[in-house]
């Protein structure tokens, strides 16, 4: 595995917020826009494209 | 409607109809389009005798291809028709990409110097034909206007052709046959070849607009404007100030509808956004679709162009990986007739195009879906891409409004000789060779210009290798001897080499090449192997490789 999937982010609850409330006042088509932008901006951040398939595989598991 | 009248060219009746009914060739190409006129130049300067079959007696009319990637241009140098196609060209740059009301960003195709050839050229396609036909009548190939193939009949020592022509019919015999005869093949059907792939469901308004004026030579790419919402439009100059329009229409527009003029003038003009004149000089509504041959070669039939494979037009990919096909299997089927090489070497024309073919198709396919989202959520990334790349550099990198067209590299080919030694270089065994400036016999030129059409060996910086030299000039028998000096540097003059000041050390570095390094380039001017040190036997052996020379000389073993 290339892709990090033990804890990573020093301070979760406040990144957890951080998207939440990026959302606030979004309607639902806002707010799929913010999100594929999102995907779109740290995927360049990772930068590596097996990592990026492993995450996207992992994130369509059991859907 | 039309400020282009195509040339005719003279239909004769063929003697084989007053004589005994059959014409016996080693090559007959069907259909003259550039593909198959391309082989015929190709066959001609390799002292082949072919005869092209075409059922019309003209080029082509209507939105064909217009964009000639610089791998094409080098072909049609090697050819011989460069000159005219780049002269009459237009050679842009620029390109705009807008969303919505807005410009998302403009780029720049920047190309880089030393190189013959530009990155683009765009022509229409009928003077891209023309071109090459009056090139064809120069080193005398022979076109059959009016000349319809109505049958193949192929077996074990060749093929034989039903031909038919206003006066009658009758048969050519031919030892090799190259089908050149567009989308919609007719070859393909006397073979009962399964044709398979995607078809787009999207249909696209392509009209061909002649404006005079003062407008920029720019590719402008609109994704989802106030005049034309929620589809696509790319705007693209030609020759002779005709402009390319293609307007996305969707699947359940009215091809019949949309065609006619009082549908057509209003939405050009919407896009122009003023009162300029314009004609319409072609209009036409199209579907597109990415398919292909699964074997290019079928006994002694060989397929080429869009005969072979289909994409769709975003990047350029029809005529030029058409031409591309040409340049690979031309010079192989030359040894093939001349009895230099067995069959076998057809075969690698197959795996090498097919190759390219998925190649194109894969990027013709991701062109077409970021234009067409398939799906809601497709559409979603699409526009989010767009909406970044206002701002931010690396979103510009996935807007893909048609990826330019790239020559394909042999990679793994059955003629390559893998590297043995180390090399810093964009090159690989199968990649294109590099163009770079030089100066031969203390005249500019180019590197390209030096090899193709035959076998070549580049050696960098040689004088002081002189018995290497002699032994390898002994050993390449039938293949050009360059020897790339540095600037102000000289080689004894000997018979049989070329010597090429590398005036602005392009050469080298573009080769990674150090004195002593050499280079063995096949005569569609790939790379096949190269080497830090001169080697005899390796030498020989690669190659024999390269041109599918069936036996290596018994002092090589």
């Amino acid at each position: 595995m290339r892709l990090e999937t033990e804890p990573n982010i020093p301070a979760p609850d406040d990144f957890y917020q951080a998207l939440i409330d990026a959302h606030a006042g979004l309607d639902d088509r806002r707010s799929a826009a913010l999100n594929a932008r999102l995907v779109l901006l740290l995927a360049n951040h990772v930068g590596d494209l097996e990592a990026l398939r492993e995450a996207i595989a992992l994130a369509r598991d059991g859907l | 409607m039309n400020t282009h009248s195509p040339a005719r060219f003279p239909y004769t009746p063929p003697p084989e109809l007053s004589g005994n009914g059959e014409l016996r060739v080693p090559v007959a190409i069907v259909g003259a389009g550039p593909v198959g006129v391309a082989c015929a130049i190709d066959l001609a300067l390799q002292g082949v005798k072919a005869v092209v079959l075409d059922d019309n007696d003209t080029v082509s009319t209507g939105s064909r291809a217009i964009c000639y990637a610089k791998r094409t241009l080098e072909v049609l140098d090697r050819l011989g028709c460069a000159e005219t196609v780049v002269g009459r060209g237009v050679c842009w740059n620029v390109g705009k990409v807008f969303h919505r009301d807005r410009l998302a960003y403009q780029f720049d195709l920047l190309p880089e110097g030393g190189h013959k050839h530009p990155a683009f050229v765009n022509l229409q396609q009928y003077l891209l034909e023309e071109a090459m036909l009056a090139r064809l009548q120069e080193v005398g190939g022979e076109v059959r206007w009016k000349n319809r193939v109505a049958g193949a009949a192929p077996d074990g020592g060749g093929v034989t052709l039903s031909v038919e022509t206003p006066d009658g019919a009758y048969r050519v015999r031919a030892d090799w046959v190259i089908a050149c005869d567009g989308a919609r093949s007719p070859m393909r059907d006397y073979l009962g070849l399964e044709w398979r792939g995607q078809i787009f469901r999207d249909r696209f308004l392509i009209a061909d607009v002649h404006m005079v004026g003062d407008y920029p030579t720019e590719r402008w790419f609109w994704f989802d404007p106030p005049f034309h919402p929620n589809q696509s439009v790319l705007l693209h100059r030609q020759a002779d100030d005709v402009w390319r329009i293609d307007f996305q229409l969707g699947w359940d527009a009215d091809p019949e509808e949309e065609r006619k003029p009082e549908r057509v003038i209003p939405r050009i003009r919407a896009m122009l956004g003023d009162d300029r004149p314009f004609e319409l000089e072609w209009v036409s509504v199209y579907t597109f679709q990415c398919r292909r041959l699964d074997r290019f070669v079928h006994g002694r039939v060989m397929f080429a162009g869009d005969a072979a494979h289909q994409v769709s037009p975003f990047g350029a990919r029809g005529a030029n990986s058409g031409i591309q096909d040409a340049d690979n299997l031309c010079w192989k089927l030359a040894r093939v007739v001349r009895g230099e090489a067995g069959p076998a070497l057809l075969e690698t024309y197959d795996r090498e195009r097919v190759a390219a073919a998925d190649e194109n198709i894969l990027n013709s396919t991701r062109s077409t879906d970021f234009i067409t989202p398939k799906s809601a959520t497709s559409r979603l990334f699409r526009d989010a891409v767009l909406d970044l790349s206002v701002k931010h550099p690396f979103a510009r990198r996935l807007v893909n409004s048609g990826r330019l067209s790239m020559p394909t590299t042999y990679r793994d080919s059955a003629l390559d000789t893998p590297d043995a030694d180390a090399f810093v270089s964009a090159l690989v065994p199968g990649s294109p060779a590099a163009d770079a400036p030089v100066r031969i016999a203390g005249r500019a030129s180019w590197l390209l210009d030096c090899v193709g059409g035959s076998p070549a060996v580049l050696m960098f910086a040689a004088p002081e290798r002189d018995a290497e030299l002699e032994q390898l000039v002994a050993l390449a028998s039938g293949a050009k001897v360059v020897v790339v000096v540095p600037a102000g540097g000289g080689a004894p003059a000997r018979d049989g080499i070329m010597v090429a000041e590398d005036v602005d050390g392009l050469a080298a570095r573009r080769y990674g090449a150090a004195p002593g390094t050499i280079y063995l380039l096949r005569p569609d001017q790939h790379v096949a192997a190269r080497w830090r040190r001169w080697d005899a036997q390796a030498f020989e052996h690669a190659l024999a490789r390269a041109i599918g020379r069936t036996e290596v000389s018994a002092h090589a073993a």
